[in-house]
């Protein structure tokens, strides 16, 4: 065995996951659809019970023992979160309802700031999340939108970055791992060259935070999004860090209650960050949820986590690429483990349902990333992603999955 | 490792590999471009439709998985040298077949050899996949030029 991978007792780890143990179609559940979302362990399960059964108020108002015990647990979530990307002030982090959210917010409200000819820039590798809200401030604002190409082998062209940043650059948005191509980018670097440029920069960390450890104080980044649901937390979660004073001189996005210092009839003056906006009640149970995922993460250990998933990657890729007709997307040096593949034999939806037959979950589709399917010429691609709580033996069984597709087809 | 499946008939798979009327149409009267934005899955339907509205010919191009394109196939040879009413009239029965809400093996219907996909309707997340083509020949007979289904 691997010396990295010693340690690491991946049946405990599932023992932890009680939908491990579910059955789809009458066969045990091979879930590999992790970059999509996470199943949540027992402790995440538990804590959100606990909370919801025994300690339930609302947060931030009520001034009774119970609302505010709930409203030191739920600020307990954001120190454990800012802790958690090492970024230091707590008021730092806005709970949003995911990255999608965490990446709105920003094009709302910063985006506010942008004016006719300003450039924003975002990456060949995107996510829709990551691209549509910049191309509909393109089309309200007239400002430029410009995309790093991404080479054959699914790596960024740092030269194609170089070239588009300029005066005009006022934003970078980009992923800091592919969600298709599973390239991990080289965040501190494109940080770096955004900064000099003058212009911000926004790490979109979806696929990231959830498998690297994070910090946003080493990266310096201005902004980071991801959610909560792929990193074992409950759905209806996610983050957006950001720089306290870029924060502060934000206008609020969404507006409502629990956001505001004073409404008169006349005007309202707006609460400082992270509350400024957390409009409306807040999804406490999941933040506190959120909260108990960071704790269970951090007990099993992210670079342990990480290592162990670089040797499901590495596995993945060798027997995958042993498949007949499997031609992998996606491979850059440096990888979040995902693997992408279009197979020769069939379209990846009839893949996908004859795996599901077969008790795997995987997707199959565009992965809410159509330019990266343009770019590397397939409507689709099937897609497998990773957890800690995967095992060798389950990419064993996929690729005899993959040999009965290529009967059933052949 | 044994697979059975209700879904990938041979019938399916040979419409899969080799479709019918896979082609443009000579003289084409109308047209419709359907596409499943879940899927990326694009078709156009091609028809040569005379005075007396009888479907003389018809085609498909585009792209899909082999669910949507043995369905567009065997819609082609079902469809082809009828009217546009009987044409309309195969796609609600089609449908209802897919989605449960007719029997294929009862009577009262027209649906003959494209009974083969009520295995459908065990995989809801297939039935755009059987329907596509469908939606994009009612599309085509309206002449509304484009479909998305939802």
């Amino acid at each position: 065995m691997d010396k990295k991978t010693a340690p690491f007792d991946v049946d405990k780890i599932r023992a932890d996951f009680p939908m491990l143990s579910a059955k789809v179609n009458g066969k045990p559940l091979v879930y590999l659809d992790n970059a999509a979302t996470t199943h949540k362990p027992l402790a995440v399960i538990e804590r959100v019970r606990r909370f919801e059964s025994e300690q339930y108020a609302t947060v931030r108002r009520g001034s009774y023992a119970l609302g505010e015990r709930a409203t030191e647990m739920f600020e307990e979530a954001r120190k454990k979160t800012a802790d958690f990307l090492n970024a230091g002030d707590p008021r730092q982090i806005i709970f949003t309802s995911g990255a999608t959210q965490s990446l709105n917010l920003v094009a709302h409200s910063f985006g506010k700031s942008l004016k006719a000819g300003d450039e924003i820039i975002i990456s060949n590798m995107e996510h829709h999340a990551n691209t549509v809200p910049w191309q509909i401030l393109r089309d309200e604002l007239g400002v430029v939108l410009r995309v790093i190409p991404v080479g054959d082998d699914g790596v960024l062209s740092m030269e194609g970055y170089a070239k588009l940043l300029g005066p005009k650059t006022r934003l970078v948005s980009v992923t800091a791992a592919s969600n298709v191509l599973g390239t991990v980018n080289p965040v501190k670097e494109i940080v770096r060259m955004a900064h000099s440029a003058g212009a911000k920069i926004l790490v979109d960390g979806a696929q990231s935070v959830p498998h690297v450890r994070t910090d946003v104080k080493d990266w310096d980044c201005d902004f980071l999004a991801f959610s909560g649901h792929k990193i074992y937390a409950p759905t209806g979660v996610g983050v957006l860090f950001g720089k306290y004073e870029i924060l502060d001189s934000m206008p609020p996005y969404v507006t409502g209650g629990d956001m505001i210092n004073t409404v008169t009839l006349e005007r309202t003056t707006f609460a400082k960050p992270p509350q400024r906006f957390e409009a409306g009640t807040p999804a406490a149970s999941q933040v506190i949820g959120f909260g108990a995922a960071i704790d269970y993460v951090n007990s099993v250990g992210m670079d342990k986590m990480a290592a162990y998933e670089q040797t499901l990657l590495d596995y993945g890729t060798r027997v995958l690429g042993g498949v007949k007709g499997l031609r992998i997307i996606g491979n850059a040096p440096h990888k979040a483990a995902i693997i992408s593949f279009w197979l020769e034999a069939a379209h990846p939806h009839d893949v996908v349902t004859i795996l599901d037959d077969l008790g795997i979950s995987m997707r199959g589709g565009h992965h809410c990333a159509q330019p990266v399917m343009q770019r590397f010429g397939v409507p689709a691609t099937t897609r497998a992603s990773f957890s800690f709580y995967n095992k060798t033996s389950e990419i064993d069984f996929l690729a005899e999955g993959l040999q009965k597709v290529i009967e059933v087809f052949g | 490792m044994s697979y059975q499946s209700d879904l990938y008939q041979q019938v399916i798979l040979d419409h899969n590999k080799n479709p019918k009327n896979f082609r443009e149409v000579e003289g084409e009267t109308h047209s419709c471009d359907g596409y499943n934005p879940l899927c990326g899955d694009k078709i156009k339907i091609h028809m040569r439709v005379d005075d007396r509205g009888l479907i003389e010919d018809v085609g498909f191009s585009g792209s899909g998985c082999a669910i949507s394109k043995a369905s567009a196939s065997m819609m082609t040879v079902n469809v082809k040298g009828k009217t546009l009413g009987e044409a309309r009239t195969l796609f609600e029965e089609f449908h209802k077949m897919v989605v449960g809400e007719l029997d294929a093996k009862g009577g009262g219907h027209h649906l003959g050899r494209l009974a083969i996909f009520e295995g459908v309707r065990e995989y809801p997340s297939r039935i755009k996949c059987a329907t596509l083509a469908w939606h994009t020949l009612v599309c085509a007979i309206d002449k509304t030029g484009e479909t998305t289904i939802e």
